[in-house]
């Protein structure tokens, strides 16, 4: 490690899959337009929207639920998490 | 070199002005003020082109400076009492990150009651924190020091942030005579700082302070211990160094003796240790031995300059609450545990709250450490 655990490398947290913290995993349902609130709304910014279709990435999505929160359509879902 | 008829604050100040900080930043709190104020006023005189932050508080002081040598600048501030507990959190942060930092403290008694007057709880609370801590004597051995300690800080080996600290009013309001070096010299003995693990450079990205897992916050905390540990050799050569350079030592860097061949030593740090020496001119049986540096902490150099003595009295001026000692008493009782034959280990709290020490207090404890029991603490009050 350098001096004080500087880290040289950019990018280097993409090493740290967030996602086994999630309890609750947000769903998008059939209901979804695509709009792309959520995408505004994610704080981690694993939530992108390609040709209409919203993608979440589940590597590192922490299950904040904002999303369903934000969801003008209320086309998200949330199910707990089965572990 | 020229020499210099200052009050002690103000000949430190042109001690860091030789060193040419890029960013000072300070809050001004008594006894430090007049520090950051001859440097503010050499800043603005245009005599440097440092870059003076005026802050609102040491917090955001003592932050500025860690965000400032992150970048990659060689940095100063200074502080004392409450201000420098209101910096307690940064401090740690600046030690973990290993920052070369360097900070006067202008040593003053902590609240409750309020006080402005000189004792050394101030800095000795804050030990533990991972900064290099050297303690000094005269206003010319403050000077002397600061300069050693950016060359201490900035060794690639040490990368770690220094306390100079010099006991308040007692030095910094006083006028002493003082040798101050001619900056060629400073500038040979000091070169440039050329950071490698600390710089905003956008071609180069990194991280500082990032989120550790417990391994890997386990290991750079042990990392941070034994860098400290070591660092005592690179103070002493720098100390060395120093000495041939200007023809100016302080023992080995890490203590200093004075007349230590009685059988009795005196433990001490700061600027008492001119009071003791002039104590034990008058005596026979008693020596010094000056804590120069207390983080990090000389084991092995105590135990060879206290091996051989009947007794140890250690003079301090801060009192660890529930302890009932002072801090340095308890550290040298553990150094001299190992030995087979222990000399007897008393105490003395003195001077809190900037009260006068007194010759014939030290000469009327030396006499009374002859029939103290080990461990006992005298307190003069």
């Amino acid at each position: 490690m350098e001096p004080g655990g500087a880290i040289k490398k950019a990018g280097s947290s993409k090493e740290i899959k967030t996602g086994s913290w999630r309890t609750f995993r947000p769903i998008v349902t059939d209901r979804c337009k695509g709009c792309g609130i959520c995408v505004q709304f994610c704080p981690e910014g694993c939530i992108k929207v390609d040709k209409g279709k919203v993608e979440i990435d589940y590597d590192y999505c922490k299950g904040c639920l904002i999303c369903v929160n934000e969801c003008p359509t209320k086309s998200m879902e949330s199910k707990r998490e089965e572990k | 070199m020229t020499r210099h008829f200052m009050e002690g604050s103000k000949v430190v100040a042109e001690a860091i002005f030789l060193c040419k900080p890029d960013v000072v930043s300070a809050y001004p709190i008594t006894p430090q003020t007049h520090i950051v104020e001859t440097l503010a006023q050499l800043i603005a005189d245009g005599r440097i082109k440092s870059k003076f932050l005026e802050v609102e508080s040491e917090f955001t002081a003592i932050s500025s400076v860690a965000g400032a040598v992150a970048a990659g600048s060689r940095t100063f501030t200074a502080t004392c009492s409450q201000g420098l507990a209101l910096m307690h959190e940064v401090l740690f942060a600046i030690a973990g990150m290993r920052l070369p930092v360097v900070m006067v403290v202008a040593n003053r008694a902590l609240s409750a009651p309020i006080n402005i007057w000189n004792d050394q709880q101030d800095s000795i609370s804050e030990r533990d924190s991972g900064w290099i801590q050297l303690y000094v004597e005269t206003a010319q051995e403050a000077v002397d020091t600061v300069i050693q300690a950016y060359k201490i800080a900035e060794d690639r080996r040490v990368l770690l942030p220094v306390m100079v600290c010099m006991d308040g009013f007692i030095l910094t309001h006083t006028i002493e005579p003082v040798n101050v070096p001619d900056d060629v010299d400073v500038n040979k003995f000091l070169p440039k700082y050329k950071p490698t693990h600390a710089l905003l450079d956008s071609t180069i990205p990194m991280t500082l302070g990032p989120f550790a897992y417990p391994e890997p916050y386990f290991k750079l905390r042990k990392e941070l211990s034994l860098a400290i540990d070591n660092s005592k050799k690179n103070i002493e050569e720098i100390n060395e160094e120093f000495g041939e350079k200007f023809k100016r030592k302080y023992g080995n860097g890490l203590i200093e003796e004075y007349r230590n061949d009685k059988k009795i030593a005196i433990v001490s740090m700061g600027s008492v240790c001119g009071t003791i020496r002039c104590v034990i001119d008058s005596r026979e049986d008693t020596g010094l031995v000056k804590i120069r540096c207390y983080r990090p902490f000389p084991k092995q150099d105590l135990v060879n300059a206290l091996k051989e003595k009947e007794t140890v009295i250690v003079i301090e001026k801060n009192i660890s609450l529930g302890l009932g000692s002072g801090s340095v008493l308890s550290e040298i009782r553990d150094v001299l545990y190992n030995l087979k034959e222990k000399p007897k280990v008393v105490g003395a709290v003195v001077g809190l709250g900037g009260t006068d020490v007194r010759s014939k207090d030290i000469n009327a404890l030396i006499d009374k450490s002859k029939t103290m029991e080990d461990g006992e603490v005298e307190w003069f009050i």
